[in-house]
């Protein structure tokens, strides 16, 4: 597994490299600045896909979604299209989709190969200099169309804004039904848009905060299901469960660390309050980072592993305070007015989103890691829980309205802008965004 | 015309165990009996007929929970009548262990208030046992603000969930 993995970066990265060079002279012009909070989206053209069957259509459809959703793009009715694709290897009649001001076309064809696999190929053309931007093709079991999409949807936002995508990942959350005071809980994994439903747990304890490892394989998280509620490893693939140290008293608020080597989490300690410890998942060992008299717990690495940013009310109330993933030199960081919770450091380490309590109000926000330039993205009777897309430029978290009767998921940009609900089935709270598988 | 940049992929793999979500056998989280009473802060004794040393005696006549101002752990003079009560009782009946479970209202964070309840278990647990209840027959246990008991989405809801309930073992809940 791992060795195929590497191989098949390696030959990424080759083809990545030819077909930067394929789009030097478009991407000068055909580029969008995501930093500033993009007011008119790109008018795109994604023509479906020439196939014998649906498939082509279908995964077009995946791909218009989420250019959509991203609000980076403005996909253009295909009613308004003039030219027909028959053949995708050459170039389209650039006029016909400038003068319907389709500044990116996006064409394709997905044919089936004598084993059974899908081919997908696709090239991204900039209509205004008539050339190629990209070009490239991928082969997957035919059930996995909608990654197909998702990749394709990555290579054109990638190749469009230069900031890697988010598309092709995925989201555990805790699904949530029943009543309010006799809620099920349930660990849930979903695509990035909702899609691939599946249920981890069987609603039989509470489960709490999963959070991914970095490789995708496991997720980490709290449940009741020993009578003390502590923390546990699920393997997604195998469903393994694992308790996570061996502890007396509750432990909560795991995360991993960036190398997917350690957990860092809280324990309870005898006399109420709670500390952060570290375990190292190979040695088994662990290490205490705090000891304060106060409560320490939700934990987050910074992404280079050196820095841990948690909450902690050891003066007076709940605020985010930095420390180094040793535990030394704890200094507080958020000092405006309130309480500041659920720090979680940005996958590019330049900033750290948080839930702040004000006026009766929740805010998700943001904050360099020093604490300063706090901007808060969203405000709300009752919402937390923030989690990054792993290109650091969307947040999702979850929201209870007031008089509603449960949460629902939200995105978020960074630019505080486009804030989209995210589709579950039940009630959803708790998500954690995945890294891209590469 | 360029050649088409050739990406081999994994099959994209992605199998899972569907044996996990087996048929959901929810499972009945049964409400804490002072709140499904009616009885306000205290449980202050309502000449209910109860026999005497049973869990019913002990949340109807006693008072089984205790409650908290917002953000704090400090057991309030209301709740130190209530807890005097409760030691008594369970001085009395010392055939009985207990679970202290602590609660939050909705107005905190998810993982702050799971470390927020747990310190007003604590905060009970100990007061329990400076009226002489033995500390090994007590087990505290935080649900944080998972496990509401009033479900408004205004301060007279938050004041009822944000509590300490001293649960007979055995007795359910």
């Amino acid at each position: 597994m791992m060795t195929y993995l590497k191989t098949c970066m390696a030959i990424c990265a080759l083809a990545l490299a030819g077909a930067l060079a394929a789009s030097l002279p478009a991407r000068a012009q055909l580029q969008i600045d995501v930093t500033q909070g993009v007011v008119e989206p790109m008018p795109i053209a994604v023509t479906d896909f020439l196939s014998s069957d649906n498939v082509g259509a279908e995964i077009t459809g995946v791909i218009e979604a989420n250019l959509r959703r991203s609000g980076l793009f403005a996909p253009i009715s295909k009613s308004a299209f003039i030219e027909r694709i028959s053949n995708p290897d050459v170039a389209p009649r650039f006029n016909d989709w400038t003068v319907i001001n389709a500044q990116a076309l996006v064409t394709g064809r997905v044919t089936q190969e004598a084993d059974g696999r899908l081919r997908a190929e696709y090239r991204l053309w900039d209509t205004f200099s008539g050339q190629q931007v990209v070009g490239e093709q991928y082969f997957a079991n035919r059930q996995n169309w909608r990654r197909i999409a998702h990749i394709i949807s990555d290579s054109i936002y990638q190749n469009l804004t230069g900031e890697s995508g988010y598309f092709d990942t995925r989201i555990v959350y805790v699904d949530e039904s029943g009543p309010k005071n006799q809620r099920v809980k349930r660990l849930a994994i979903m695509d990035q848009d909702g899609a691939n439903q599946r249920t981890l747990t069987d609603g039989s304890s509470i489960v709490l905060t999963p959070r991914f490892s970095p490789t995708r394989q496991e997720i980490t998280y709290m449940s009741y299901e020993g009578g003390t509620p502590q923390v546990y490893l699920l393997q997604i693939e195998t469903g393994q469960r694992e308790l996570v140290g061996n502890f007396p008293g509750m432990t909560f608020a795991p995360r991993f660390s960036p190398d997917g080597q350690r957990i860092v989490m809280s324990l309870l300690r005898e006399d109420g309050n709670s500390n952060i410890y570290m375990m190292d998942l190979r040695s088994r060992t662990t290490t205490r980072l705090t000891n304060s008299n106060a409560i320490d717990t939700s934990p987050t690495y910074s992404p280079d592993g050196t820095k841990i940013a948690f909450t902690s009310d050891r003066g007076g109330r709940p605020h985010i305070y930095v420390m180094g993933a040793d535990g030394s030199n704890p200094t507080r960081i958020s000092f405006g007015d309130g309480t500041y919770s659920t720090p979680v450091w940005s996958p590019r380490g330049d900033l750290i989103a948080f839930t702040k309590q004000s006026a009766g109000q929740f805010q998700i926000g943001v904050m360099r890691t020093d604490g300063s330039g706090e901007r808060i993205l969203s405000t709300g009777h009752l919402q937390e829980g923030p989690t990054w897309a792993p290109n650091g430029r969307v947040i999702m978290f979850f929201r209870e309205a007031s008089g509603s009767n449960g949460p629902t998921l939200h995105s978020i940009d960074l630019t505080g802008r486009n804030e989209q609900r995210i589709s579950t089935p039940n009630f959803g709270s708790d998500p954690a965004w995945s890294p891209l598988l590469q | 015309m360029r050649r088409i940049a050739a990406i081999t992929r994994s099959p994209l793999i992605v199998a899972f165990v569907a044996g996990l979500a087996l048929a959901g056998c929810a499972s009945k989280q049964t409400p804490n009996n002072a709140a499904d009473l009616g009885l306000g802060a205290g449980g202050a004794g309502s000449g209910i007929a109860a026999t005497p040393g049973s869990s019913q005696d002990f949340t109807v006549n006693v008072g089984d929970r205790i409650f908290f101002d917002t953000d704090s752990t400090v057991i309030r003079a209301d709740a130190q009548q209530t807890l005097a009560r409760q030691a008594q009782w369970l001085n009395q009946y010392g055939n009985y262990g207990i679970t202290v479970e602590g609660h939050a209202d909705e107005r905190g964070t998810r993982e702050y208030n799971l470390a927020l309840s747990a310190r007003r278990a604590a905060a009970t647990r100990d007061y329990l046992a400076s009226q002489g209840v033995a500390a090994n027959r007590i087990r505290t246990i935080s649900y944080g603000k998972e496990r509401p008991v009033a479900v408004c989405d205004n301060i007279s809801c938050w004041s009822q969930n944000r509590r300490a309930v001293t649960v007979l073992d055995g007795a359910g809940s």
